[in-house]
């Protein structure tokens, strides 16, 4: 099931520039495995030495924040777009 | 003469260095970039008669502001009043409280004028010609009137359903607004995604790093206006959390250039609304991890449910040793009406959530009553009036003859007319003034 994922500015040097990317996974975490697979070593930016998602990076599932879904066991389906926007933004 | 302070910008969670360029987050651990200043530099420029010789606003302290030029936009903003707040003080059995008072900023009346004189005028410098943010309201208006004078192209995007005075004034400044459907966390989630699709210059997204320095100079007033000292305890507003980070930033840059009398004791507090405190709980139950929160409340201003500086306001207010408090709609509109009736300041919700939150903090003895204290407020009422208007009364409507002002006015009023007549004595105490001034009627509200 092929997911698009959009990919913010700093780490679309890992993505060879490409602003959206389509993953297959059935849910958040299978999604970052997916990427690493696909854009070897974007998973390190986007996660700490444990693995948990790092505190600054926030990631939207069709505009919902996942953090009010079931955060990194969020499921997801074919067609739905995921976004990964840094947290620090706004106010 | 070009005098830059600023050595570029670094990671406030990995240490590494970047460019001064319009980027705002690490590329490696996704961390606040942050403008990395010169100090050894900055202490032989400055100096407390340097800073007092300066231009009667914000740019006074210009050396600790992240510009390589002369400032170019809002050259008039800042260096707000500040002044001892006695009636309050007594209202609330304290003895030293002051106010801060940006509800009378120039030219938008939020403190948001001070951020945006410091972002635009680095659009400036980095070369940009459109200019745009997510936004409360507040900075809605702070950037568009900027840009307006300034002669950017500017878009502005706003949550749905903010109040009517900061749509307005917003357009009437000539921006492009755009009303989002969804809360602020949802404007500022689609506006980082625009901002990567078009090189314009958001104040609060790729500026940030510049933009949120502004928000020092209302620290730097405090203290410069306190007498180069600092208070025991400051009571501020949070929405992302930027103001409060930076006030302590403030105070902890004065004390390291030797601008201060003392060693900086001060307990920063954060206030937020019931309905959207996603900082204040994480501080009150001594939270790892701050979460997130649909907002619903009165208080627009601070409704950001996913707030960037959390994390950082919560370390500043722990660093500090000061708390949070958490208030309900009702005394957010409590809180406007006692600052209106006691001290003669209409503030914002933003307001009304500041002092409710003080008076909540003196209750539960977070803040002694002998100790001094500066209350934040950062915005102005008019630009709020349908939180409260419910809540106020209304105008006693009478016909334009004496009988009619008797009637409806003065009747059941047990006050002689050539009493209500004669001016003040002088000594009069105030209170013994107000009774006969204020017909009963217009207190019904209370």
């Amino acid at each position: 099931m092929p997911i698009k994922v959009r990919i913010p500015t700093p780490l679309q040097k890992l993505t060879q520039n490409k602003p959206e990317v389509d993953v297959t996974a059935k849910n958040v975490k299978e999604l970052l495995d997916g990427l690493e697979r696909q854009y070897p070593g974007i998973k390190d930016r986007l996660c700490d030495e444990a693995g948990r998602l790092r505190r600054f990076v926030n990631i939207y599932l069709n505009e919902e924040d996942i953090r009010f879904l079931k955060q990194e066991s969020t499921p997801l389906k074919d067609g739905d777009e995921v976004s990964i926007v840094p947290a620090i933004a706004g106010g | 003469m070009i005098m830059s302070y600023v050595k570029g910008l670094k990671c406030r969670e990995c240490g590494r260095g970047y460019p001064k360029q319009a980027i705002y987050v690490c590329e490696y651990c996704f961390g606040s970039l942050e403008v990395d200043y010169d100090y050894e530099k900055i202490k032989k420029a400055l100096s407390r008669k340097k800073i007092a010789g300066g231009p009667k606003s914000l740019w006074r302290y210009r050396e600790l502001l992240p510009l390589d030029n002369e400032p170019t936009v809002g050259l008039s903003s800042g260096f707000t009043p500040f002044f001892r707040a006695k009636n309050l003080a007594r209202s609330l059995g304290v003895e030293e409280l002051y106010i801060k008072d940006d509800s009378a900023s120039h030219p938008t009346w939020s403190f948001k004028d001070r951020v945006v004189s410091v972002a635009l005028s680095k659009a400036c410098e980095l070369g940009f010609d459109t200019v745009s943010c997510a936004s409360t309201g507040n900075l809605a208006n702070a950037v568009a009137a900027h840009a307006a004078q300034a002669g950017f192209k500017c878009f502005i995007f706003i949550p749905s359903g903010l109040e009517r005075a900061k749509i307005i004034a917003s357009l009437a400044y000539g921006a492009k607004l755009v009303a989002v459907e969804g809360n602020y966390d949802d404007v500022n989630r689609l506006c980082s995604e625009i901002a990567a699709r078009y090189p314009w210059a958001f104040v609060n997204i790729n500026i940030r790093p510049y933009y949120a320095e502004g928000s020092k100079t209302f620290g730097f007033e405090v203290a410069e206006q306190m007498g180069w000292r600092t208070p025991d305890h400051v009571v501020i507003p949070a929405a992302s959390g930027s103001l409060l980070t930076k006030i302590w930033k403030a105070f902890k840059e004065f004390e390291k250039l030797g601008l201060l009398e003392k060693p900086v004791r001060s307990k920063l507090h954060c206030a937020q609304p019931d309905g959207c405190s996603p900082i204040a709980k994480a501080i009150l139950e001594k939270a790892e991890v701050i979460r997130p929160e649909k907002p619903n409340t009165i208080a627009k201003s601070l409704a950001i449910g996913n707030p960037a500086d959390g994390y950082y306001a919560r370390d500043a207010v722990f660093e500090s040793g000061g708390s949070a408090a958490r208030v309900s709609d009702e005394e957010i509109r409590e809180g406007i009406k006692l600052l209106a009736q006691t001290e003669g300041i209409f503030t914002e919700t933003a307001g009304g959530v500041t002092l409710a939150s003080l008076k909540k903090l003196i209750q539960e003895g977070k803040i002694g009553k002998k100790e001094s204290i500066v209350l934040a407020i950062t915005g102005n009422g008019l630009k709020t009036q349908e939180a409260i208007q419910e809540t106020v009364g209304a105008p006693i409507a009478i016909e334009a003859n004496v009988t009619s002002f008797e009637e409806r006015v003065m009747g059941g009023y047990n006050v002689k007319p050539n009493v209500i007549a004669s001016p003040p004595k002088a000594g009069e105490a105030i209170s013994e003034r107000r009774l006969l001034r204020r017909p009963p009627s217009v207190d019904s509200s209370q």
